[in-house]
């Protein structure tokens, strides 16, 4: 018990502002400090994001992953990652659209309450990326899913995820 | 035993069973057999404790050859069979080789060929993209559809039913609760306790073997580098080592170090996250910030030197794509003694909760005698006492100069799968640094390189999930004719089916991240 308390004491606070993750952007500089405001006026504080893989390499959730790391820790913006869309206000999707994860991306979209945002992952949610369109695949989210946003790399580092979420959050109205 | 010994076995059991065959010394020992041997052969290796590796097809014109290894006495052993015409029919081998069972499937749905006396042959990778007697690996299968039709979920699969007053069935996915890769599990439980669970996969099937064919070797790499995100270098190293052996291609000495430097890189970047991800699914949230913290700052080190958080793309036929300079070396170095302290101080402190420790012990049992037949690989075998690891026991350079550590456990349960990946993250951080002491002078890529066309191989590397295997075939140009890749998790998956039995299913969550399976290696 004790051993774990001195551990968390002796690391402290390691999260990163997104100005110092991009520290030569500017625009970012005026965005991290628009955003509290945003999020609090237009997702009453928090917004809930239902990550859904649609057919990637697993590259992407990786990176995913990682915004939730106390580096970057996502939390401190509001936004956090839920279990249902039932409770999501934007669908983060990975993955090219295999035809096998068609219906279950569909329903998982239709599950969602409006208003809704969707935004696509990476490389192979913008055009399917390295599998691009073929007999398994649909090639791109967009295919499917009204996108609001793409988020390019190949994965989309943390920062870029980042950037890309609250780019997003402060377009939406 | 000696070289010659095994083979001498198993020849005289061919020769008491009438089997006939041709044998052939090439990159491995090969027999070449008709098809209606197929399953003896497979019997007899059975009897000689062979452990089964892999079985796939490659479609040549018109006709299929279907390929079988496995691995006797730490030889590998490749078996092959031509089937010269439709039906293209087989005798399956998973009733003596269970684990060949969904690749099976796999090969049946993809290339046409038909299994006979399959104790299950339902549709695998096939849900409903295609139709049933269509098969994409075929030339006339096209790689594009014309028409756009939404495909509807495979709602239908017939899964295996229980029956009984108090039995009810849970199902569970494709798409789960956390931020993970989508596949469908379907539990029959009795109050908490699971009864049976079937997994069913190929949701992510993305069309990797069609789309590999006709691509330059170093277009593969770069399908190869995302036919698994975690396994990036693994996948990468396996593929670009098949095309070098099948060509002859010399890789210099510096790019092979530097190939074990990023794997080893990747290994330790999978077990930490990982172990940390077992804790978190008890309810430990401290150990898994612990070591996404660790694992952040090893990522982040990546992307500096190697130029990706993932390590994708830096391995090139014939080397590797980025060379380090000594100061990189020193800072890699120094990292490495600064993660590996934190990481055994963190390591000292829940090896010291036993509220942790009565969680993991006895969850998740595998037993020796289930994870051998299954074939189990990495560390899901290695904690059930099956001593499987190609950097020892078929070593490969660099590995071959370094005494890589012996980690055998033989509890099988999630403790000990925990404490296998502990101590093979320890025993890369030492490898690493003899690595990094040890890295040979000279070129990173060997320059002049000719493709043999027509050649085939196999790679086989150590992936941190295990032994992962890579077919390919090149055409008469030198690009690629076929690529099959073998992900660990095709032999780890259906450990995950045996081991939940009679546990309760809210331990579903740790006993699955303890197996680790990839979802996209295996769907393909
Ligand atoms: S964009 Fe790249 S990392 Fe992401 S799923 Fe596609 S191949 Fe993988």
């Amino acid at each position: 018990m004790f051993s774990v308390l001195k551990k968390i004491t002796k690391i402290g606070i390691i999260s990163e502002k997104i100005i110092q993750l991009t520290p030569q952007d500017e625009d970012f500089k005026q965005l991290g400090l628009a955003l509290k405001t945003q999020i609090s006026k237009h997702f009453s504080g928090s917004v809930a994001i239902r990550a859904v893989d649609s057919g990637s390499c697993n590259g992407c959730e990786l990176e995913i992953h990682a915004i939730n790391n106390a580096f970057y820790n996502a939390e401190q913006y509001g936004i956090h990652f839920v279990a249902s869309p039932r409770h999501a206000d934007i669908l983060l999707v990975t993955g090219t659209v295999s035809k096998h994860m068609e219906e279950a991306l569909l329903r998982a979209y239709q599950a969602m309450p409006d208003p809704k945002w969707v935004i696509a992952v990476g490389e192979c949610g913008i055009n399917g990326g390295i599998f691009g369109e073929n007999y398994a695949t649909l090639g791109g989210v967009s295919k499917v899913l009204p996108v609001d946003l793409h988020i390019s790399g190949c994965p989309p580092t943390p920062t870029q995820l980042l950037q890309g979420i609250l780019t997003l959050l402060s377009q939406a109205k | 035993m000696s070289d010659n010994t095994w083979q001498q076995i198993l020849f005289t059991e061919l020769k008491r069973l009438n089997i006939t065959y041709k044998s052939q010394q090439l990159q491995y020992l090969t027999l070449s057999i008709d098809a209606t041997d197929w399953s003896k052969i497979s019997n007899v290796l059975r009897g000689l404790e062979a452990r089964f590796s892999g079985v796939w097809g490659d479609v040549l014109r018109t006709n299929i050859d279907v390929y079988a290894l496995f691995s006797l006495e730490q030889h590998y052993l490749l078996v092959k069979t031509n089937l010269p015409e439709p039906p293209f029919s087989l005798p399956s081998i998973s009733t003596c080789y269970p684990a060949a069972n969904r690749m099976e499937r796999h090969m049946r749905d993809l290339l046409g060929v038909e299994l006979q006396d399959s104790p299950d042959d339902r549709r695998w990778t096939r849900h409903q993209a295609w139709k049933d007697k269509e098969y994409p690996l075929h030339e006339n299968f096209p790689i594009k559809r014309t028409s756009y039709k939404k495909t509807d979920g495979d709602c239908k699969y017939p899964f295996f039913q229980t029956q009984g007053s108090s039995v009810c069935e849970v199902p569970v996915g494709p798409i789960h609760a956390g931020i993970i890769e989508p596949g469908h599990f379907r539990f029959q439980v009795i109050g908490e306790t699971v009864l049976n669970l079937e997994q069913r996969f190929g949701y992510t099937h993305k069309g990797i073997e069609k789309i590999a064919i006709g691509k330059t070797p170093a277009q593969l790499l770069k399908l190869a580098a995302r036919v698994s995100g975690d396994s990036s270098v693994a996948n990468t190293w396996c593929a670009a080592m098949a095309i070098e052996t099948a060509s002859n291609v010399k890789v210099p000495e510096r790019a092979i170090y530097l190939r074990a430097i990023l794997l080893e890189r990747e290994r330790i970047a999978n077990h930490i996250g990982d172990i940390g991800g077992i804790c978190n699914d008890v309810g430990f949230a401290f150990a898994h910030h612990q070591t996404a913290r660790l694992r952040e700052l090893w990522q982040r080190t990546n992307a500096q030197i190697f130029n990706h958080r993932l390590l994708m793309d830096t391995i090139v036929i014939g080397g590797v794509a980025n060379d380090i300079n000594p100061d990189q070396i020193q800072s890699l170095l120094q990292e490495l003694d600064t993660i590996s302290r934190d990481f055994d101080q963190f390591i000292d402190i829940i090896q010291d909760y036993p509220s942790l420790e009565d969680r993991l012990a006895t969850t998740g049992f595998l037993p020796h005698g289930t994870a051998k037949a299954l074939g189990c690989l990495g560390y899901v075998g290695r904690a059930s006492g099956i001593d499987v690891d190609v950097r020892r026991n078929n070593s490969y350079p660099p590995y071959d100069k370094y005494k890589v550590q012996h980690v055998l456990h033989s509890d099988g349960d999630v403790l000990s799968r925990l404490q296998v990946r502990v101590e093979e993250t320890r025993s890369s951080f030492k490898l690493l640094s003899a690595l990094l002491h040890g890295l040979a002078s000279g070129d990173i890529v060997n320059s002049k390189i000719t493709l043999l066309p027509n050649s085939q191989a196999l790679g086989i590397v150590a992936a941190w999930r295990g032994e992962m295997l890579a077919f390919i075939r090149l055409d008469d140009r030198g690009n690629i004719a076929r690529y099959y890749p073998r992900d660990p998790s095709w032999l780890n998956w259906p450990a995950l089916e045996a081991l939940i039995d009679d546990n309760i299913i809210a331990d579903f969550p740790v006993c699955n991240k303890s197996v680790n399976g990839s979802y996209s290696g295996v769907d393909l």
